[in-house]
């Protein structure tokens, strides 16, 4: 097979959107939470705290959908945490999201660890099966890498949608965004900016934590140590890249797991002669190329990372 | 609202903006509500570390009538009104607002009570749309859809009862200036406001606009609103309102109908004694100090400049007239040392100097006043102290061997402000939580101090108060009596004719021959900066 048939091939496809699932949680709640005004540096964090959180609850007996409602609660208490220091408390969004990030992860293995002292191969749990959409999923290739997908990943989906309608077709939506642009037009329209932006974080983390989730509930069937990898900081680089907007971010996190999954088709086809690290740098410096032709027009919120508080000259 | 047809509204309350009255013991009778004073204050206080920014203020606002605040800069009009919308929380006092007492602190408290407020600096946000900007906060905000067609059709109705002409479906970051206001006060009309705040609304408007604005509250008043409109402009206040409250230095000093008085007596009241204009003593010319020719540049905000030659004599005040963007920008740039020329040269006191850049021109003396105090003038984060010594940190008097003399740098701005009568907190506070005027005093200082040869004052008193005219126009002039060289740029014709020896009017980048003081009206000057006169010269001055 050579390199250009990769593209056109359905497994391609799939693998591609599957890769695509936990960006596209994790870059909805950055979007969110930088909409709002505050940078989510705990992004990190919260997606390994979410990833270990779901897959617990089903390895202790617990339901899917139950562990990835924990997740989604663990989430919600880091952001919580990180709201209540950079919002009402006026911290540094970097120091504090570098902190929740640390905390997140090193709790993580901690109770990891204290869970399960004696395991040297991470157990496994039974995830989320493909659930192909009768009709739609015999459509060649497209149907195929969309409609045969597991739930979470028609979640996925419909977290972008419901992010942009919430953003541009509600009134808590405008609220949200006129919080990232100019605070004092929320607080001068009677709407308290702590609470839009505390919420939003909360929210926003959430997602977050579901994102990780997906890779143990979903992606794959168990957890280990370092499995995020840094795919939060890749979401913070989509949000810019998509310029603050859901659609656009959505594009970006499918064409960054494009990259992901072709590189790893390369390897295959290229018969070693390569160095394999030459490929896994692949979508990164990819990403970098995109970032700098698009980026450089976004329009970014224009109080994000100003904190706000009232009363204040 | 009128209500001498209610039986019992009358005696027991005339008068109410006398504020000597007792207010009622008992609960007032539901159908007298309409005799309630619009918005009532008692006794509000509120200080900001050791600064009274207000003190015991009381006063009633009418229905139906416009009262005018008018202060100095920093005498606490802004600060008050902060209180009465809740951004703020006084200290002492209570606001009612047709006789209901306004909890403080709470801004959604005071809009559900009818009080609009058009901010000094506008509240909108710039990535939304005008529908959006005005929509926001007035739908609760757990519905699943904006109703955009409502708003849509409220706002539509409101624009044209009220000649407020705005696209609704614009984004706010393509709006003027003008139009960006009309929006705010959309947005407190559509919140059905019946008191309006205007914070300072002319200051960022055209004359055009600004006639715009007055017809505008006139209809609003004609349709029951009462307006409280903040301002240190006194033709302005003349203008548009019934009666005018004076604020200084956090108190209530004076209070008049606005009939009944006028401007100088109201100049007195907000300054605090009799306004005098500069007296200007013979020119005693001197050497000449900076010259510039031959001189073009690259446009800027504007035109650039076109081969002009202007020498800056020792003892003298040169005056530039001219409509903004005709290569005033440019020409301060340059003399400043931000900007080059393309061709021409510069010479100091006869020398030419080569390579021209801002150290350069603080190393010969040539001392700045920018035209725009926050953006260029001022590091608005840092303190007063990190600021009066921005220009000059690396003289050995302020550093050694690469340290500050954190000592002789606070030294030097306590010098400053007890000099040149700074109202601020202290040394260490942030230069942004200074008024313009205040702010405008500490540059001032900083540039006079080293006693320059050369003075650069771009618009040195826009925005400012009349005692702060008053007391940069005498600053300047008493420079000129030193012997420093001085360019004086302008947009306020009165301020140059005022203070200049020499005037010269530029346009498209090249200036008119030089009139000396009292040769030309200032309808003459005008034709001139309409580009009305061919009487450009290469070599003018």
């Amino acid at each position: 097979m050579d390199a250009l048939e990769i593209l056109f091939t359905a497994s391609f496809w799939v693998a591609a959107i599957r890769i695509a699932s936990p960006l596209i949680f994790a870059t909805m709640g950055e979007l969110i939470c930088e909409r709002a005004g505050v940078l989510n540096l705990g992004i990190e964090g919260i997606m390994t705290a979410g990833a270990f959180a779901g897959w617990f609850t089903v390895y202790s007996g617990g339901d899917l959908w139950a562990g990835l409602l924990v997740a989604a609660l663990v989430g919600a208490m880091f952001g919580l945490l990180h709201a209540t220091l950079t919002v009402p408390l006026g911290l540094s969004q970097h120091v504090v999201g570098i902190g929740v990030t640390l905390l997140a992860t090193s709790l993580t293995y901690f109770i990891y660890r204290l869970a399960l002292p004696e395991v040297t191969s991470p157990p496994k749990i039974e995830p989320f099966q493909p659930l192909p959409i009768p009709g739609l999923s015999s459509i060649p290739v497209f149907g195929e890498a969309l409609f045969t997908q597991t739930p979470l990943t028609y979640l996925a989906f419909v977290s972008v949608a419901a992010v942009a309608w919430i953003l541009y077709r509600t009134p808590i939506g405008l609220a949200v965004r006129a919080a990232g642009e100019n605070p004092s037009a929320v607080e001068a329209q009677g709407i308290s900016v702590t609470g839009i932006r505390m919420g939003a974080v909360v929210i926003g983390s959430a997602l977050m934590a579901v994102g990780g989730a997906f890779l143990t509930t979903s992606a794959f069937n168990s957890f280990f140590f370092q499995m995020i990898n840094g795919r939060g900081w890749i979401c913070i680089a989509l949000v810019v890249f998509g310029s603050w907007r859901p659609g656009k971010a959505l594009i970006g996190a499918i064409l960054f797991a494009a990259f992901d999954a072709y590189q790893v088709r390369l390897q295959q086809i290229s018969g070693g002669i390569v160095p394999y690290q030459i490929f896994l740098m692949m979508p990164y410096a990819l990403s970098i190329l995109a970032l700098i032709l698009v980026a450089r027009r976004a329009t970014y919120p224009k109080a994000l990372m100003i904190t706000y508080q009232k009363g204040e000259r | 609202m009128p209500d001498e047809e209610l039986p019992f509204a009358g005696s027991a309350h005339s008068l109410p903006w006398t504020g000597k009255e007792a207010s009622p013991a008992t609960p007032l009778p539901v159908t007298d509500v309409s005799s309630n004073p619009a918005l009532r204050l008692s006794r509000i206080s509120k200080r900001f570390g050791p600064l009274k920014a207000n003190e015991a203020i009381s006063f009633d606002l009418k229905r139906g009538e416009v009262i005018a605040l008018l202060g100095e800069n920093g005498a606490g009009k802004t600060t008050l009104m902060n209180i009465l919308f809740g951004h703020y929380v006084a200290d002492e006092g209570s606001v009612e607002a047709f006789g209901e007492p306004l909890p403080p602190g709470d801004p959604r408290a005071a809009l559900d009570a009818g009080i609009g407020m058009v901010h000094q600096h506008f509240t909108l946000a710039d990535n939304m749309t005008v529908q959006e900007n005005i929509a926001l906060g007035t739908q609760s905000l757990w519905r699943m859809r904006l109703d955009r067609a409502a708003a849509q059709r409220r706002i539509e109705q409101l624009s044209a009862d009220f000649g407020l002409a705005v696209d609704p479906a614009a984004t706010v970051s393509t709006l003027s200036v003008g139009e960006r206001q009309r929006v705010e006060i959309l947005k407190a009309l559509y919140r059905e406001a019946r008191i309006l705040i205007l914070d300072e609304p002319t200051a960022v408007l055209t004359p055009a606009e600004t006639d715009a604005l007055f017809r505008t509250l006139k209809l609003l008043v004609a349709k029951g609103l009462s307006i409280i409109f903040i301002s240190h402009k006194l033709h302005e206040v003349m203008a548009v309102s019934d009666r005018v409250l004076v604020l200084r230095s956090g108190y209530l000093v004076g209070e008049r109908e606005t009939g009944s008085t006028d401007r100088k007596e109201l100049a007195a009241l907000m300054v605090g004694q009799e306004v005098k204009p500069a007296e200007v003593s013979p020119v005693k010319l001197g050497a000449p100090l900076l010259a510039l020719e031959g001189v073009s540049t690259a446009p800027y905000n504007g035109a650039g400049l076109d081969k002009v030659s202007l020498t800056l004599t020792a003892g003298e005040i040169t005056g530039l007239a001219g409509v903004a963007g005709n290569g005033q920008a440019v020409l301060a740039g340059l003399i400043a040392g931000i900007r080059r020329p393309t061709s021409g040269s510069i010479s100091i006191a006869g020398r030419e100097v080569a390579d021209w850049s801002p150290r350069a021109a603080l190393a010969h003396g040539v001392a700045r006043i920018p035209e725009d105090r926050h953006a260029i003038g001022s590091i608005g984060d840092m303190s007063v102290t990190e600021n009066v010594i921005a220009e000059r940190y690396r003289s050995p008097r302020f550093s050694r061997m690469g340290f500050l003399n954190w000592k002789a740098a606070g030294r030097f701005a306590e010098k400053l402000i007890a000099d040149y009568d700074v109202k601020c907190p202290s040394p260490e506070a942030r230069i942004r939580l200074l008024s313009g005027g205040n702010m405008q005093k500490l540059i001032l200082g900083r540039a006079l101090d080293p006693d320059p040869a050369v003075i650069l004052a771009s618009q040195p008193t826009r925005g400012l108060d009349v005692g702060a005219v008053a007391y940069v126009h005498r600053m300047l002039l008493e420079a000129r009596d030193r012997g420093a060289a001085i360019l004086l740029i302008s947009e306020d014709l009165e301020e140059v004719l005022a203070l200049s020896d020499r005037i010269i009017v530029m346009s498209k980048g090249r200036f008119s021959t030089p009139s000396s003081r009292g040769e030309r009206t200032i309808r003459e000057l005008g034709d001139l900066m309409a580009g009305h006169s061919g009487e450009h010269s290469d070599h003018a001055a």
